[in-house]
């Protein structure tokens, strides 16, 4: 019957994935006299190039690193969406501490991340706090921490780390030490999909493998529960906040010491939002994020590419997106179906009895 | 300093209050009338946004701001009715689901807006047309509260309007009672042959018509053309101003109104040239320092009734 | 005339468990019908599946000698049926008016008019003679009343047809009583009642007839005078089942704990301890008799650092522990079944093997430093479940999956190995299949003369009576009768303490303090 369950889910998910590009497909004939064209390179122009791949490879990553920060605090049922300000503080810390901290080779780049995890724990710490001391919504002060980050971000970077010779709002450029190098010579390639890769390594055996992650899950599965059975709930829901922004922290960070070397955003990136519907995909499992940011950030390198291939709007895409991921998520979508496999598995099982 | 004060008591600050607390008080009665049915609705931004999108449209194409307002509404309602769809009846994470709409209608819009004007900024090219504002007799020849009450924009009577009718409608009627039953416990409404489906996919249609109405204003009122993404987090706001009000209209409003006050003063600050990225802020720690006054005196007062009692 | 028919009736659950395996069912219309079976014997699925709050795989229905198809609760209301849940399903901040009318309220313009609700609440309660108080909030009611708004909701719909799953699990015998009556005249009317009990004593009370489920399937219908309860409990288990359970002598130690003037308020400024005091030594049962809602509840949370802010003084073993939490409690040896095994008791939607370690969990072998060995988990949890004869296939099978009995044997299990000192069991039975309470009650025993200090609350008398070595009673937040040794005391002795009708003298209640 497992068996059967596993089969049935990988047709539905390729069942979902195929209704919902004919759907894009549709839409696109309306967009453009050749979809054909369009539609090849949404689908194929990820995988066109190794230049595109690796343009993949960094769209995902930090997509993985907020996945990750939603996710866990998610699993203690604790509705922080903070990712999104704590990756842009944490990504206005390290411009900090890219820009003033001594030079030294390697030491640099770790100072520069363990600020933007310290910006991002920091950050997440003032709901949890508000959380566990006076019970205040974490939704609603979480929310608020965003506009918070991105306007002081804003102010800070504007006001005392603009480089003005660079003829748009952005930072000065950081120092060598405080890149992520290139991996590749001619590719755009740089650790970050591998630092993402090995947190979510580190996430999940913090979930599964301590005593800190335990209580974490039970926390989140009965808060009752765990108090009952003398479980410090209060630090937990300290301490998974903080956890959670930490890795968030890192999300911006890691992205702007690799591919911009400066901070650029006078927008926020999104990322935080679109971690949530990472680990809604991934049902907040850690690795599971890997897949599900893969699958965000294909959506969005093959909507890129079609837009430059062929002029069309790349928003198209996000009504593609809403679709795919619609339609993933719908439990009750073939459910008829999946009722009858069980219905008939568990009746013959009784039978042999 | 002079400035700020002069600024801050005129009759023209407190008038901006109302005017930009109106479609956070939409989206706050959004976000009630989901919640009090149990639905928690993520998606009221985007339905804003699309109702903002098709009230511009819609008004351009027919010469009538009251056309538009009708099917901007109308793609909230719809919308609307899209996501309870799929939350109840294709079990989608309601969560999951509201962030999907949100992504959807900000592609939607712009896709759309590129196909019917060629520009994927903003409408200004095309001729759309506003509601009208309306002076209220009597009161509009009262010094300062007339400039204060008076001469608002129609929605804007029509969403304080709705916080008291929104309230009846909860508190008093038949409807308003299974909503509450199904949001406190569906079991118990089950029990009684209620259909608590049937119950959301209403208290998500209420919802989308708020929602519907808060984007219409922003459009044809706050202002007369539509640009992407306009809502602005405002959907989001809403739901925060809710948040701090429960299961009450007049919380959602003072919620809301709160919000409004913040975005009018840094509107006022900004024009004595303090920096933007600054007085933007404001509302916003604003609401956590208020947010932390109000779980923190709530929990003290909890506890003081105990106290009190135990001396007694 | 057959009330009701239910042939070959299949239901298989999404998670795969076939909770009905063909069940034929039979109701005569007028007649008291139990309907008895083990924890998960399928009995609440088949009632849901007559409510339409489930739908049967396959199976066919018959109401009044009609084929029917119940898609909801609203088609069963509409054929006449009504149905009691095993667990309350009203609105708590509604009041009693707005939750029987809900769903038929009767509107004066565009309101509800409440005056008429409350006059049809009213005019029913006097019909049916259940009575209660329509303006109230449901919330701080007790259990007894709420009964009552469940069984008038299903009347004042209209029921013929009126399904009442585990009605007595939470009552007192008087209460019970009451209920008896009620039901009796209803069924004189012409009124089809369907009861669900674990306690056969009941069954044989109240019934006409009997079915009897096991593992979802039927085995037979009988005549309730021709069955002994030895013969019903032996077609629900398969086997003989002893339902007196054996007492040795206790053998008293020294004093685990003391309670000392104790005060409690609670938030709403309701004092519901007043000057609680008693003793409890290791190797002994202090069994704590209530009407539900007389401050045991708060008791037992206090004691178990789940409450705070009561005042007076609570010793451990000689140390002063009041006010600590559940944290420096159970590392100080308190272990704790809780009333309510669904909210507190465990965590439905974790494995049984995560459940089973949530109190030591940061112990070895689970743990050492940081790390969690879930290999390590997973082996005690299997052996857990061999010792406590869990019905399961799987430790890592949900606890949400399990049926009610089931479920308390984990919460049971975990607390029954802690390796306490004291042991607050708090309705360790309630709603648990006579196999399963008769083991509960064992354990009991055998971890009190293994030296524990038991102080046991409940509400079924009859256990308090079987497993106590002394009694207090409470009522309204005091201690208002004291008993040191059981013997010759009667339910019904007991039951007039309960409700306040006796009362000890301040001398006798002093001595549950002073061993
Ligand atoms: N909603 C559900 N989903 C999956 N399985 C369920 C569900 N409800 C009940 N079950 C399973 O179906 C079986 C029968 O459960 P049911 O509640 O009908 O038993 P019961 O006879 O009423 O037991 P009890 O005396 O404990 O109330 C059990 O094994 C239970 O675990
Ligand atoms: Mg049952």
């Amino acid at each position: 019957m497992r068996n059967k369950m596993v089969l049935f889910e990988v047709v539905r998910t390729a069942l979902t994935i195929a209704i919902a590009l004919l759907l894009g497909y549709l839409i696109l004939i309306f967009a453009t006299d050749d979809p054909n064209t369009a539609f090849k390179w949404f689908i194929y122009g990820p995988i066109s190039r190794l230049r595109r791949f690796v343009e993949l490879l960094n769209r995902a990553t930090p997509l993985i690193f907020t996945g990750l920060a939603v996710s866990i605090v998610f699993q203690a049922e604790i509705f922080n969406i903070g990712a999104e300000g704590q990756l842009f503080f944490g990504a206005v810390a390290a411009t900090f501490a890219a820009l003033y901290f001594p030079q030294i080779p390697f030491l640099h780049v770790i100072i520069v991340l363990i600020f933007a995890m310290a910006a991002g724990g920091l950050w997440a710490a003032v709901p949890a706090y508000m959380k566990a001391k006076w019970n205040a919504s974490e939704l609603v002060s979480s929310l608020m921490m965003n506009y918070v980050a991105f306007y002081l971000g804003l102010y800070i970077i504007n006001y005392h780390m603009r480089d003005v010779n660079a003829g748009f709002l952005v930072s000065y450029k950081f120092p060598r030490t405080a890149w992520l190098p290139r991996l590749l010579r001619r590719y755009n390639l740089y650790p970050g999909i591998f630092i993402a890769l090995g947190f979510a390594i580190l996430v999940w055996f913090f979930l599964y493998r301590t005593k800190y992650g335990y209580e974490l899950r039970m926390v989140g599965k009965n808060k009752e529960f765990a108090r009952f059975s003398g479980i410090k709930v209060e630090n937990v829901i300290i301490y998974s906040q903080i956890i959670s922004g930490m890795v968030a922290g890192l999300a911006g960070a890691v992205e702007i010491m690799g591919l911009y070397k400066r901070f650029v955003w006078q927008m926020t990136p999104g990322y935080g939002f679109d971690g949530i519907i990472v680990a809604l995909l991934a049902r907040n499992n850690p690795l599971a994020v890997i897949p599900a940011a893969f699958l965000v950030a294909y959506m969005r390198t093959g909507a890129l590419i079609m837009g430059r291939m062929t002029g069309i709007a790349p928003e198209i895409v996000m009504m593609l997106q809403a679709i795919i991921i619609l339609l993933i998520t719908a439990e009750a979508f073939l459910s008829f179906w999946k009722k009858r496999i069980i219905e008939k598995a568990a009746m013959e099982q009784e039978e042999k009895k | 300093m002079n400035e700020l004060v002069h600024g801050i008591l005129s009759p023209q600050f407190f008038y901006s209050i109302l005017r930009v607390t109106t479609p956070i008080l939409f989206a706050a009665l959004a976000a009630l009338l989901s919640d009090v049915a149990g639905s928690t609705n993520i998606g009221i931004e985007g339905m804003m946004l699309m109702s903002a999108f098709w009230g511009v449209m819609v008004s351009a194409w027919t010469g009538s701001a009251w056309i538009g307002l009708l099917a901007g509404v109308t793609s909230s309602v719809l919308l609307s009715l899209a996501l309870a769809y799929f939350y109840l009846n294709l079990k989608t994470d309601l969560v999951l689901a509201g962030i999907a709409f949100n992504i959807f209608s900000s592609g939607a819009t712009v896709f759309l807006l590129y196909l019917f004007t060629g520009d994927k900024g903003s409408s200004s090219s095309l001729k759309s047309y506003v509601l009208p504002k309306i002076d209220i007799p009597l009161i509009k020849d009262i010094p300062v509260v007339g400039d204060i009450l008076s001469g608002h924009h129609v929605l804007t009577y029509i969403a304080f309007i709705s916080v008291f009718v929104v309230q009846y409608f909860i508190y008093k009627t038949p409807l308003g009672l299974r909503l509450r039953a199904v949001g406190e416990n569906p079991d118990a409404a089950q029990s009684v042959g209620i259909s608590v489906k049937k119950i959301r996919y209403i208290s998500m249609l209420l919802s989308g018509l708020m929602a519907g109405f808060g984007g219409a204003f922003l459009s044809m009122g706050y202002v007369s053309w539509f640009a992407r993404d306009m809502t602005n987090g405002r959907g989001f706001i809403g739901l925060a101003a809710q948040a701090l009000g429960g299961h009450s209209a007049f919380g959602s409003m003072w919620g809301s109104l709160l919000f409004g006050l913040a975005e009018a003063a840094s509107y006022t600050l900004q024009a004595i040239r303090i920096p933007s990225e600054f007085t933007n802020m404001l509302p916003f720690i604003f609401t956590i320092i208020a947010l932390a006054i109000y779980a923190r005196s709530k929990l003290l007062q909890i506890k003081k009734i105990k106290e009190e009692e135990k001396k007694a | 005339m057959k009330a009701i028919e239910m042939i070959d009736i299949v239901k298989v659950y999404p998670n795969g468990i076939v909770a009905n395996k063909g069940v034929n069912f039979e109701v005569e219309e007028g007649e008291i019908h139990a309907l008895v079976g083990e924890n998960g014997a399928g009995k609440t699925t088949l009632m849901k599946i007559l409510f339409g709050i489930e739908q049967p795989t396959s199976g066919e229905i018959r109401i009044f000698e009609k084929e029917v198809h119940i898609h909801s609760p609203h088609d069963a209301i509409a054929k006449g049926i009504g149905m009691v849940h095993q667990h309350f399903m009203l609105v708590p901040s509604f009041t009693v008016a707005e939750n029987i009318v809900l769903g038929m309220e009767p509107k004066k313009g565009f309101s509800i008019d409440m005056d008429e609700a409350v006059k049809i609440v009213e005019e029913a309660s006097k019909r049916y003679g259940l009575e209660v108080p329509p303006t109230e909030r449901v919330l701080d009611l007790p259990v007894g009343i709420k009964q009552r708004i469940e069984i008038l909701k299903a009347l004042v719909r209209g029921a013929k047809i009126l399904i009442l799953d585990e009605p007595t699990a939470v009552l007192t015998p008087q209460e019970t009583e009451e209920l008896f009556v009620a039901l009796k005249n209803l069924a004189k009317k012409g009124m089809t009642i369907i009861f669900i009990s674990h306690k056969l004593k009941e069954v044989k009370e109240i019934s006409d007839r009997v079915t009897v489920l096991r593992d979802g399937k039927t085995m037979g219908t009988f005549l309730t005078k021709d069955v002994s309860e030895e013969d019903i409990s032996r077609l629900m288990v398969g086997r003989d089942v002893e339902l007196v359970i054996e007492r040795p002598e206790p053998k008293p130690g020294k004093i685990v704990l003391e309670v000392k003037n104790l005060n409690y308020f609670r938030e709403d400024g309701v004092q519901v301890l007043k000057n609680v005091s008693f003793a409890l030594r290791e190797g002994e049962i202090l069994g704590v008799a209530g009407v539900e809602g007389n401050g045991q509840r708060e008791l037992v949370e206090i004691l178990t650092g789940l409450r705070f802010g009561a005042i007076g003084s609570v010793r451990l073993l000689g140390e002063e522990i009041l006010g600590y939490d559940a944290y420096t409690l159970r590392r100080k040896k308190i272990a704790h079944i809780p009333e309510d095994r669904v909210e507190k008791g465990a965590a439905l939607k974790a494995s049984i093997a995560e459940n089973l370690i949530s109190d030591r969990y940061y112990k070895e072998p689970f743990s050492k430093r940081l790390l969690l060995f879930p290999r390590k988990v997973i082996e005690y949890a299997k052996k857990a479940i061999k010792d406590f004869s869990i019905k399961t296939d799987s430790p890592l099978t949900p606890v949400g999956m399990l049926s009610g009995g089931n479920m308390q044997k984990v919460v049971v299990a975990r607390e029954f190995t802690a390796g306490a000192k004291l042991l607050i069991a708090d309705q360790p039975t309630r709603g648990i299949d006579v196999g399963s309470t008769e083991f509960v009650r064992k354990e009991l025993i055998k971890v009190r003369d293994e030296g524990v200090a038991v102080l046991l609350v409940s509400a079924d008398l009859q256990e308090i009576l079987q497993l106590s070595d002394r009694i207090i009673v409470m009522y309204k937040g005091e201690i208002v009768g004291y008993f040191d040794k059981n013997e010759g005391l009667t339910e019904e002795e007991l039951g007039y303490y309960m409700l306040g009708v006796k009362r000890h003298d301040e001398n006798k209640i002093k001595e549950a303090f002073a061993l």
